[in-house]
């Protein structure tokens, strides 16, 4: 029975994580792009610097009304922001944050198949946004939905490619494993896998330069176009959370997550800053680089990232054979 | 299998924490929203005009073969982390047998791209 109680008690402290992180990673997406592009972004909201303007979209966005377009299909399209945010809270679960002052590792709970398990819950995530895609009863959304669809199929296997490259030097699956493993040769050697893990992430989240499915200026929003209100904000945490969720997996895979000076009692201090990091990465490729068009989008995917993938996974087991 | 089964029941309560959370988030709009009921609301968006047709119209499936390159690469993927964990265990032998997999796989790809299926306007 305490075990359970002990499960519940790491379940709400992961839920504590899920509601902070992606908002704080959306308060730095709204400074850091305003400051990139000569601005100074919202100031008003809670005084000091606007930092509570996330707060009053949340207020704001509950009391919104909720409607369904008479031509959607009704179940799909209510479930889908569910359908969307859940995983990535289920992919947190598993994430590790390391040593905390000694008291062992902070993790919601190490699986055994950590990382399968974490690549699993992401793509999950992304079936939320096609269904309100194909659940609107709208062309903009129907298209948006279908680029969802090839994007995912497109950029889901140079990721989990990269991410079995990493498994195989480790020797585990374990996520807690895996960053124990780690040496500082490992970012040299898996610098390819670094890469494409990271772009592949970024076009399964759906992020700038890959927002092809969403692309404002052909397909208004695309499948989250007929959204508003509460589930529109659903839609919004969603993403900020898949940011989290990637930072999160590229810091234990490739950055030797919690490696630092005195990990053993600030370990989790360097794993949150590694993610602050990997997260304003995110945020800089949005600013920096133009949307690809849809057959660039899918071009990249199979005609550079997979062969990277695969050329990496042939040097490491070179590596590790040898 | 008890301690197996422990493991997962963390993934069991966070799964119902979600639920429960969504749930929440929904239940405490529904509490709170207006509801003004007008017919143009519920009329599907289409930049401001009258919709033409129905939003599940035809559409050219340009992706249909990448679905089907990443169904046989999907496959070689649930194989290829079972292996990652075992490799410096069994060694070359394991080394090999998945080269000679993956390397099947490439020349399917490499195939693919001569013939053109990569590329958008063929």
């Amino acid at each position: 029975m305490s075990e359970l109680v002990d499960a519940v008690l790491r379940c709400l402290l992961v839920l504590g994580a899920f509601l902070t992180l992606p908002l704080l990673v959306g308060q730095m997406e709204h400074k850091a792009m305003a400051h990139m592009q000569s601005r100074v972004g919202p100031m008003a909201a809670g005084g000091f610097h606007g930092w509570a303007q996330l707060v009053a979209d949340g207020v704001k966005f509950v009391q919104k009304e909720s409607i369904v377009p008479g031509a959607a299909d009704r179940k799909v399209f209510e479930l889908a922001p569910a359908v969307a945010l859940v995983p990535y809270l289920v992919a947190l679960l598993a994430i590790p944050l390391g040593p905390f002052f000694g008291q062992g590792n902070l993790v919601g709970q190490d699986l055994d198949l950590g990382l399968f398990f974490v690549l699993a819950a992401m793509s999950v995530g992304v079936l939320g946004t096609l269904m309100g895609g194909l659940g609107s009863g709208n062309k903009y959304s129907y298209i948006g939905g279908m680029r969802v669809a090839a994007q995912l199929m497109s950029y889901e296997l140079p990721m989990v490619l990269a991410a079995a490259s990493v498994a195989m030097l480790a020797g585990t699956l374990s996520l807690i494993g895996i960053a124990e493993a780690w040496e500082p040769w490992w970012l040299l050697a898996q610098l390819p896998g670094l890469v494409v893990f990271f772009v592949a992430g970024l076009a399964e989240l759906q992020r700038p330069p890959f927002d092809a499915p969403l692309a404002d200026a052909e397909l208004v929003m695309g499948p989250l176009t007929e959204y508003g209100g509460m589930r529109f904000a659903m839609f919004l945490l969603a993403e900020y959370a898949g940011i989290v969720v990637l930072a999160g997996l590229t810091t234990v895979l490739f950055l030797g997550g919690w490696a630092g000076p005195w990990s053993d009692q600030l370990g989790w201090v360097w794993t949150l800053l590694k993610i602050v990091l990997v997260s304003f990465l995110v945020i800089w490729a949005r600013v920096a680089y133009p949307r690809l068009r849809e057959d660039q989008v899918n071009s990249l995917a199979w005609k550079v990232l997979v062969p990277l993938a695969l050329a990496q996974i042939a040097f490491t087991t070179v590596l590790v054979v040898w | 299998m008890g301690a197996y089964l422990e493991d997962y029941a963390a993934v069991g309560v966070i799964i119902l924490v979600g639920i429960a959370l969504t749930g929440a988030m929904l239940g405490v709009n529904r509490l709170m929203r207006p509801r003004v009921a007008a017919r143009e609301k519920n009329v599907t968006y289409e930049s401001g005009v009258d919709p033409v047709g129905e939003g599940w119209s035809q559409s050219t499936v340009r992706y249909y073969v990448y679905a089907f390159l990443y169904v046989i690469f999907a496959v070689d993927a649930v194989f290829l982390f079972p292996w990652a964990v075992v490799l410096e265990d069994i060694g070359r032998a394991a080394a090999v047998e998945m080269g000679v997999f993956i390397g099947i796989l490439v020349v399917g790809l490499a195939y693919a791209w001569r013939k053109g299926v990569l590329s958008w306007t063929s």
